[in-house]
C-alpha cells in the first residue's frame, strides 16, 4: 500500500498546541516581569496574564518521563507545555493561583525551577557516549555533574548578567557551543592508529582520503599494504576519517579530555555576538564526574562574578580587562596552545601597546 | 552489586538524573539496559563504543535517519542496530499533552523509549530503534500529523524562538516564519541535493534567542526602522526603584538610568536629565540593551521587519563563521515571498558552485562577495561590513568602466 504513504507532511502546524491565553495574545504582548527566579509573567494589551514556570532538564529524556511532565502540565496547565532552545521545560497557565502549586509539584518531581535573568541556566549540549561515535568526552555526564555543581546559580539571580554554557564532546560541535559564556568541549589530541589489516577489508581508500579537511591522509607508499597513512603533522584529530573508515580510531582513552572556550555571547545587548576562546586547553577526562572539569568553571564563574561591572557578560568583562588579565586572575598558565595558528590567526595578534603586565 | 557502579554516582545531586529516568525505563525495555551496560564500559574505558555506518532511512527520503550499531553487539545485542530518527518539532516548541502522549506510545511501540527534547538542530530526536521499525514508526507519526527533520547534506529542520506566541519584542512572525518556510522547502529537507547542509534559524528580535547568528546558514532576526516606544511614567518608575530592572530578572533592584542604560548605551544616542529619558533613533543600533533592562518602559517600534545574515558554519574547515549581514531590512508578512525568492537563489548558485561539504558561507568567501550579490540580486549595503578593506587590491570589471561612462561617480562632487 505504498500509495497510501503519507509523506512530506511537514511538522503539524503550531496554532493547535498553543494555549488559549496565547492565542488570545499572539503578537499583543504588552510586557514581561519575573517575579521570582523560574517564573516570567507576560502581560498582554489586553490585561491578560500568562505565567511560565520554567523548569531545568538535560535533552536526554525517557517517555516515562515526558509523560510525567504530561501529568504535571495536565493537572496545572490544561494540557499546555514547550520546551525552549536550551533544553528547560516551560509549564505555561494564565491562572496566578496555580503558579506555587505547580512549583511544588515541579519539586516534588524532583525537578529545579530557574534558569530565568542573572542564572545559569541549562546547558545545552550534545550526544556523547550515549549515542555518537566520535565523542572524546560523554555529554549527558559531565552536564549532570556540572549543573549539580553550580545548582545554586541556577534558581537564583546572582551573576552579574546571564551565563550560558554549552557542550559539544567533540570538535565537529554538533551543538551550539561556539558562542557561549562557557564552552566545554570534548578533545582528541592523537591522530588516528591505523588498523592496516582491518583497513583493507572494511574501508574504501579513495573515499578515506578524500574524507579527511585537512589533507593528512596518503596512500600508504607500499602498494601492496593496500591502506592509507597519516601525516600527524597536519592532523587536527576531527574523526572524519573514522567515520569514513572503522578502522582508522582516533580515541586515546588516557590523552582525551576537555577544552573551555570562554566569553562568547549570541546577544546583540551592549556588545556585537562574540566567539568563545579558548580559555583553557587540557583537563583529564574523569568520568563519572569529571571534577577538575567542574572546579575549573567554577573558579571561572566566581572569578567573573567577582570583577564583572553590573550587566556585563563573561566576554565583557575579559574584553574590559584583558586577557592578560584573565589568565592572571584565573591563575592559567599561558601555552602555545592559546595562540592561534589556524586559517585566520593574524586576526587574534596583538598588533598594539594596548596590553598589562 | 550493581552492574554500573560509575553511572550510579550520577543518580545523587540536585540536578535531574538522566542515569535514574534510563534506570525506570531499563526495567520494561531490554535495550535500554544494554544501553545502560554499555554506557557503563564507555565510562570506564574512556571511548564510545558506537560506530557509524550503514546507510539507512525510509522509502523515498535520503534523509531524518541516522544510521548507529554498536561496536559491542555480542555484549549488548539490543544495541546491535540502535539508529536515530529525527522528528521535525513544531515551532516554538508548544506541544499539548495529548500530542506528546500520541509521541511516546509511537516511540515506545517501535523504539527504545530513549529521546532527546530537543537536538541541537531543533528536531524531536528519537534515539535508538531497528531498520525494520523505521518506515512503521515514520507512518505511525505521519498519520498522526508529524514528519521526519533534516540530515545529510540537505536543508536541516529550520527552528524559531517563541516569538510573537510569549514575547513583546518579536519584531515578525517567527513562529509562521519557521513553519511557512519548512513547509515551502519540504522537498530539499527530505531528500538530499545540496554540496552541505542547510539551516535556517529565526529569531524575533536581536537578542537571538535561538542563536541564529551563530547556528545557522541563513540567519533571520527580527528588527525595527522607527522609533524606540517609550512609556515616560514607567521610566520614572524604574528611576524611583518601584520597577525593577530586568522585570527582576537581575541581581539588583534598582536602575541607576544613567549609569546602567545611558551610559552603556553603544551608540551613546540617549540622554537622561533626571527626568525625562531621549532617544536620538536615527543613531540608535538596536542591541536592545535599554529594552532589556526597562521592558515595561521601552518597546521595539513599530516599522518592523527583519534583517537577513548569511553564512554562519562550524570550525569545520576554514574556521567557524558568524553570519552576516547581506539585507539590512526585510518585510516579513507572510507569505514570506521575499526570503522564499531569496532563499531559493541562495541555495540555487550555491548547489551550482559549491564544492562538495562546502557551506554556503564557505563558498562565498572563496569566489566573493561580489559574485554572491549579483548571482542572487542583492545591491553592496554598508550594512554588510564592520570596515571598508584597508587593502589596495580591490578589482575593477567592464561594467564598472560601463557605469563610469554612464556618469557614475564615487563622491558627490
Ligand atoms: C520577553 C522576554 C524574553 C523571552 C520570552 C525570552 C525567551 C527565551 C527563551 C525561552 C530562551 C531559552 C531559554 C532557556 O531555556 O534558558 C531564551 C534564550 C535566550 N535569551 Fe531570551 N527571552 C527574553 C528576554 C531575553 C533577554 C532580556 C535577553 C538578553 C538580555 C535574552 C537573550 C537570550 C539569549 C542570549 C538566550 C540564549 C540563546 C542561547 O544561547 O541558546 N532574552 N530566551
Ligand atoms: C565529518 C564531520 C561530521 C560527522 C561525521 C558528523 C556526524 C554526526 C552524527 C553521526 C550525528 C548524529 C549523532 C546522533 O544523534 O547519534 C551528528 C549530529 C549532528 N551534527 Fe554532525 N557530524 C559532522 C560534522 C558536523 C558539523 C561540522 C556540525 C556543525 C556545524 C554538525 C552538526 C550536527 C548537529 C547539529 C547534529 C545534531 C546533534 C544533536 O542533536 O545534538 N555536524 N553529526
Ligand atoms: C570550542 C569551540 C567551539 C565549539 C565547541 C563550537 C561548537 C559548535 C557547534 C556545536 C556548532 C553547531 C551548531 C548547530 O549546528 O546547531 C557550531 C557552529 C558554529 N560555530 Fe562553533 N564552536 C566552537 C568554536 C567556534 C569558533 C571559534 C567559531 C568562530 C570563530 C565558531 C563559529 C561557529 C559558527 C559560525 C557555527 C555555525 C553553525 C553551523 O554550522 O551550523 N565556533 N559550533
Ligand atoms: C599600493 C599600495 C601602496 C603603495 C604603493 C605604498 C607606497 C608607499 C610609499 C611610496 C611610501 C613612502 C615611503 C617613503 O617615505 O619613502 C609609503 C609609506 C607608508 N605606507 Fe604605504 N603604500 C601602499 C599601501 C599602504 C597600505 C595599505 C598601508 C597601510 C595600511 C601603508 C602604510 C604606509 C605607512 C604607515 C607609511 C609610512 C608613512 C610615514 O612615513 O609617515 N601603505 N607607502
Ligand atoms: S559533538 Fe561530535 S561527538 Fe558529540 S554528538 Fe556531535 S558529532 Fe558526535
Ligand atoms: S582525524 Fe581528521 S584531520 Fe586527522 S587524519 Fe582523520 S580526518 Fe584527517
Ligand atoms: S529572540 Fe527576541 S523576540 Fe525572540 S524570544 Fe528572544 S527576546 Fe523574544
Ligand atoms: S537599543 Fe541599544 S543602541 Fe539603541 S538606544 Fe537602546 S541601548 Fe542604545
Amino acid at each position: 500500500m505504498a500509495e497510501d504513504r503519507i509523506t512530506d507532511i511537514g511538522p503539524p502546524h503550531y496554532e493547535q498546541f498553543l494555549p488559549p491565553v496565547i492565542k488570545a495574545n499572539y503578537g499583543k504582548w504588552k510586557y514581561h516581569e519575573i517575579p521570582q527566579p523560574g517564573v516570567l509573567k507576560h502581560v498582554g494589551e489586553s490585561g491578560d496574564e500568562l505565567y511560565t514556570v520554567r523548569c531545568g532538564a538535560g535533552r536526554l529524556l525517557t517517555t516515562d518521563y515526558v509523560r510525567e511532565v504530561c501529568d504535571i502540565a495536565d493537572k496545572f496547565c490544561d494540557g499546555h507545555v514547550r520546551w525552549t532552545s536550551r533544553n528547560n521545560i516551560e509549564f505555561l497557565t494564565p491562572k496566578k493561583e496555580n503558579v506555587e502549586p505547580l512549583i511544588a509539584a515541579i519539586k516534588a518531581q524532583g525537578w529545579p525551577v530557574g534558569g530565568t535573568g542573572h542564572s545559569v541556566t541549562s546547558i545545552v549540549h550534545t550526544q556523547g557516549w550515549i549515542h555518537c561515535h566520535t565523542p572524546a568526552i560523554d555529554a549527558s555526564g559531565v552536564v549532570k555533574a556540572v549543573m549539580d555543581d553550580l545548582f545554586e546559580y541556577f534558581g537564583e539571580h546572582k551573576l552579574p548578567a546571564q551565563v550560558r554554557i554549552s557542550l559539544a564532546c567533540c570538535l565537529n560541535m554538533c551543538g551550539a557551543v561556539h558562542c557561549s559564556d562557557i564552552a566545554i568541549l570534548g578533545i582528541h589530541r592523537t591522530p588516528p592508529k591505523i588498523f592496516h589489516d582491518k583497513l583493507r577489508h572494511v574501508c574504501e581508500i579513495p573515499t578515506t582520503i578524500a574524507s579527511c579537511p585537512t589533507g593528512a591522509i596518503r596512500p600508504h607508499p607500499d602498494k601492496n599494504i593496500k591502506s592509507v597513512v597519516v601525516n600527524a603533522e597536519r592532523c587536527m584529530y576531527c574523526g572524519n576519517c573514522y567515520t569514513m573508515c572503522p578502522a582508522m580510531p582516533l580515541f586515546d582513552p588516557e590523552k582525551g579530555g576537555v577544552a573551555l572556550l570562554i566569553g562568547g555571547k549570541v546577544s546583540n545587548a551592549k556588545h556585537p555576538p562574540m566567539f568563545s576562546r579558548l580559555g583553557v586547553p587540557y583537563l583529564p577526562n574523569n568520568p563519572p564526574r569529571w571534577p577538575e572539569t567542574c572546579q575549573a568553571i567554577r573558579k571561572i564563574l566566581l572569578a567573573y562574578a567577582n570583577g564583572a561591572n553590573k550587566w556585563e557578560r563573561v566576554g565583557e568583562w575579559i574584553t574590559r580587562i584583558g586577557w592578560s588579565r584573565f589568565f592572571d586572575i584565573c591563575e592559567i598558565p599561558f601555552t602555545f596552545q592559546h595562540i592561534d595558528d589556524y586559517k585566520w590567526a593574524y586576526d587574534t595578534y596583538n598588533t598594539s601597546m594596548h596590553f598589562k603586565f | 552489586m550493581s552492574d554500573t557502579p560509575m553511572l550510579d554516582q550520577l543518580e545523587t545531586g540536585p540536578w535531574p538524573s538522566f542515569v535514574k529516568d534510563l534506570k525506570r525505563t531499563a526495567a520494561k525495555k531490554p535495550q535500554v539496559k544494554d544501553l545502560l551496560g554499555q554506557l557503563e564500559r564507555s565510562y570506564e574505558e574512556k571511548i564510545t563504543h558506537w560506530k557509524h555506518g550503514g546507510i539507512v532511512g525510509v522509502l523515498g527520503y535520503g534523509s531524518g535517519i541516522i544510521g548507529r550499531y554498536s561496536d559491542l553487539p555480542d555484549d549488548f545485542p539490543g544495541l546491535e542496530h540502535f539508529h536515530t530518527m529525527r522528528i521535525n518539532q513544531p515551532s516554538g516548541w508548544f506541544y499539548t499533552t495529548a500530542a506528546l502522549r500520541m509521541l511516546c506510545d509511537i516511540w515506545d511501540q517501535y523504539g527504545s523509549g530513549v529521546m532527546n527534547m530537543h537536538g541541537s538542530t531543533g528536531d524531536i530526536i528519537f534515539l535508538g530503534t531497528t531498520t525494520d521499525n523505521l518506515e512503521p514508526c515514520f507512518q505511525a507519526l505521519a498519520q498522526k500529523g508529524f514528519d521526519i527533520g533534516g540530515s545529510g547534506s540537505a536543508m536541516r529542520s529550520p527552528s524559531c524562538c517563541c516569538g510573537p506566541s510569549r514575547c513583546e519584542w518579536s519584531c515578525y512572525d517567527t513562529m509562521e516564519a519557521c513553519y511557512d518556510i519548512t513547509q515551502e522547502f519540504q522537498f530539499e529537507l527530505h531528500r538530499p541535493g545540496f554540496p552541505y547542509k542547510f539551516k535556517f534559524k529565526f529569531s524575533g528580535c536581536p537578542n537571538d534567542c535561538v542563536a541564529a547568528v551563530a547556528r545557522a546558514d541563513c540567519s533571520v532576526i527580527g528588527v525595527w526602522k522607527d522609533d524606540i516606544r517609550i512609556d515616560a511614567a514607567a521610566v520614572k518608575a524604574y528611576a524611583g526603584g518601584e520597577l525593577k530592572p530586568k522585570g527582576g530578572g537581575a541581581h539588583v533592584d534598582k536602575l541607576d538610568i544613567q549609569k546602567d542604560v545611558v551610559d552603556l548605551c553603544p551608540t551613546q544616542c540617549m540622554s537622561w536629565d533626571g527626568n525625562a529619558l531621549k532617544i536620538n533613533n536615527r543613531e540608535c543600533n538596536h542591541c536592545m540593551h535599554c529594552i532589556n533592562l526597562m521592558p515595561q518602559a521601552l518597546r521595539p517600534g513599530t516599522e518592523k521587519g527583519a534583517t537577513i545574515l548569511l553564512g554562519s558554519h562550524a570550525p569545520i574547515l576554514e574556521g567557524a563563521q558568524m553570519s552576516w549581514v547581506i539585507v539590512p531590512f526585510m518585510e516579513m508578512e507572510k507569505p514570506f515571498d521575499g526570503l522564499k525568492e531569496l532563499g531559493a537563489n541562495i541555495m540555487e548558485w550555491w548547489t551550482e558552485n559549491g564544492k562538495n561539504r562546502e557551506r554556503v558561507g564557505e563558498l562565498i568567501l572563496r569566489l566573493g562577495m561580489r559574485e554572491f550579490c549579483l548571482a542572487v540580486g542583492l545591491d553592496p549595503v554598508p550594512q554588510s561590513i564592520k570596515t571598508p578593506r584597508c587593502n589596495p587590491f580591490f578589482f575593477w570589471h567592464p561594467e564598472d568602466f560601463e557605469a563610469e561612462a554612464e556618469g557614475k561617480t564615487y563622491i558627490k562632487l
